[in-house]
């Protein structure tokens, strides 16, 4: 139940935090969901979305970031990189 | 669709199986918590790409798999009441209680609803001001703020007819309850993306020095278990048991603040009993004092819900990474989607749904 699907925000209306919505994008299907925990979501950023909410931004700079490392895990053939450092919590 | 199917990639897919089997030279059992999780690994094929000796167990996190019985009787009782119309995620809808799911209290005239979210079933009770709408808000974490923000809008609209049946769960209580088991097999965890999205990752370095167990946030996507398992296998071949983040497009350590502060107002930790595992202390939300009025609990007078006896169904065992599925011996036999016994065999995020779906075939060999 905790599946969350990414989709492209469209457009955003409402200046209530708590009100504040927004038509997503998933390939095609449009959905009105709530932005309420997303201010920050601008129209062409991929958002998560969960049981009518968005929950978070996705971020693309981290995402080619993952794939870098990734691509160049099978370049590097036996030469294992150290997986990224960064991200590890307290 | 973007953000999905690259993550999907056969060919990384392959190089990170490799990358485990070289990074292994010891058997090591690893949790993953999330039923989504639990579903993609199964549909995929990923714990076939292991070697051998490294096993993935299935956690948890399925909310409804963890619902106590006797709260899907409390539901059952609130839709047969005249009036009374109960709000629920698809889900829910079939998973045995200890006398008959909703699904059957709908055919016998109860007034159940399935809503894709908790705001539906709050736009509902305001279009219909003559019916008493109840929502069985479950979750973990991820639907938190979803419920949460329903039970703000009712109050801001002032609704009267509006309440909740929360049983909220939280996931770090759980994987210490896990941990801390006699017979736990658990050396490390995938932690469930998505509710780090909300919470961040704070809660998991206390757990991972205590236990002595690396905790490696993870996606959903096949790429993304994968990379959360080389992580994690890295770190116990290292002897290190820290947090890393394995799902930054998603998860930054401080969560989602604005869904944080949404929840803080409307829940409060309390204890909770989980379907299969028993009562753990502070392991779910409830609804704070100021929310009172939209507890269907107080607003229908329902006493606290009698204990369902555990019958047949093995899911604790299943739930604490004990057994697989094809274990229990009513596996596919007297258990099967059709007619449940259990609540892992309804969820689309169950343990026993996801092998009876996936892996019925091999279901001689595994049980061996
Ligand atoms: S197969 Fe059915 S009875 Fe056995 S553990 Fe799973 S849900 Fe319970």
């Amino acid at each position: 139940m905790c599946l969350a699907v990414p989709g492209k925000l469209l457009d955003a209306q409402g200046d209530d935090p708590l009100e504040r919505s927004g038509r997503v994008s998933f390939g095609g299907v449009i959905k009105v969901v709530s932005l309420a925990c997303t201010p920050e979501a601008q129209p062409g950023d991929y958002v998560l979305v969960h049981v009518g909410v968005a929950i978070a931004v996705v971020d693309a700079a981290e995402a080619e970031e993952t794939f870098r490392y990734l691509r160049a895990m099978g370049e590097l053939e036996g030469l294992e990189p150290e997986p990224p450092p960064a991200a590890a919590a307290p | 669709m973007k953000f999905v199917d690259e993550y999907r990639d056969a060919a990384i897919v392959r190089r990170l199986s490799e990358a485990i089997a070289r990074a292994a030279t010891r058997p090591w059992t690893v949790m993953e918590i999330c039923g989504g999780q639990t579903h993609a690994i199964v549909k995929y094929g990923l714990d076939e790409l292991l070697p051998p000796g490294v096993t993935l167990v299935h956690g948890p996190g399925c909310p409804v798999c963890v619902t106590p019985a006797e709260m899907i009787d409390q539901a059952v009782g609130l839709a047969l009441r005249p009036g009374v119309t109960l709000c629920s995620f698809g889900d829910m809808l079939r998973v045995p209680g200890s006398g008959i799911d909703l699904l059957t209290a709908k055919a016998r005239g109860g007034g159940v609803r399935m809503v894709y979210s908790p705001l539906d079933a709050v736009e509902f009770a305001r279009a219909h001001p003559s019916q008493q709408v109840v929502f069985f808000a479950v979750g973990f974490e991820t639907t938190a703020p979803a419920n949460a923000m329903a039970a703000l809008r009712a109050e801001r609209m002032g609704l009267a007819n509006f309440s909740m049946v929360v049983s909220h769960v939280l996931v770090p209580p759980a994987m210490r309850a896990i941990l801390g088991a006699p017979g736990n097999l658990v050396q490390g965890f995938l932690a469930a993306g998505h509710v780090c999205a909300v919470m961040g990752t704070g809660e998991y370095g206390p757990i991972a020095r205590e236990f002595r167990a690396p905790v490696v946030v993870t996606g959903f996507e096949p790429v993304d278990i994968l990379e959360g398992l080389l992580r994690c296998i890295r770190q116990l071949e290292a002897g290190r048991a820290e947090v890393e983040n394995a799902y930054a497009r998603v998860v930054r350590a401080e969560g989602n603040l604005p869904a944080r502060a949404i929840v803080g107002q409307v829940f409060e930790v309390v204890d909770r009993n989980w379907r299969g595992l028993g009562v753990i202390a502070s392991s779910g939300w409830g609804l704070k004092g100021r929310f009172a009025a939209f507890d269907a609990v107080k607003r229908f007078g329902l006493g606290a819900p009698a204990a369902a006896a555990a019958g047949e169904c093995v899911s604790g065992e299943i739930l604490r990474g004990l057994k697989k599925p094809p274990q229990c011996p009513a596996f596919g036999t007297r258990c099967t989607p059709e007619h449940p016994i259990g609540a892992p065999m309804v969820s689309s995020e169950g343990a026993c749904a996801a092998y009876h779906r996936y892996r019925l075939r091999s279901r001689s060999e595994s049980a061996a």
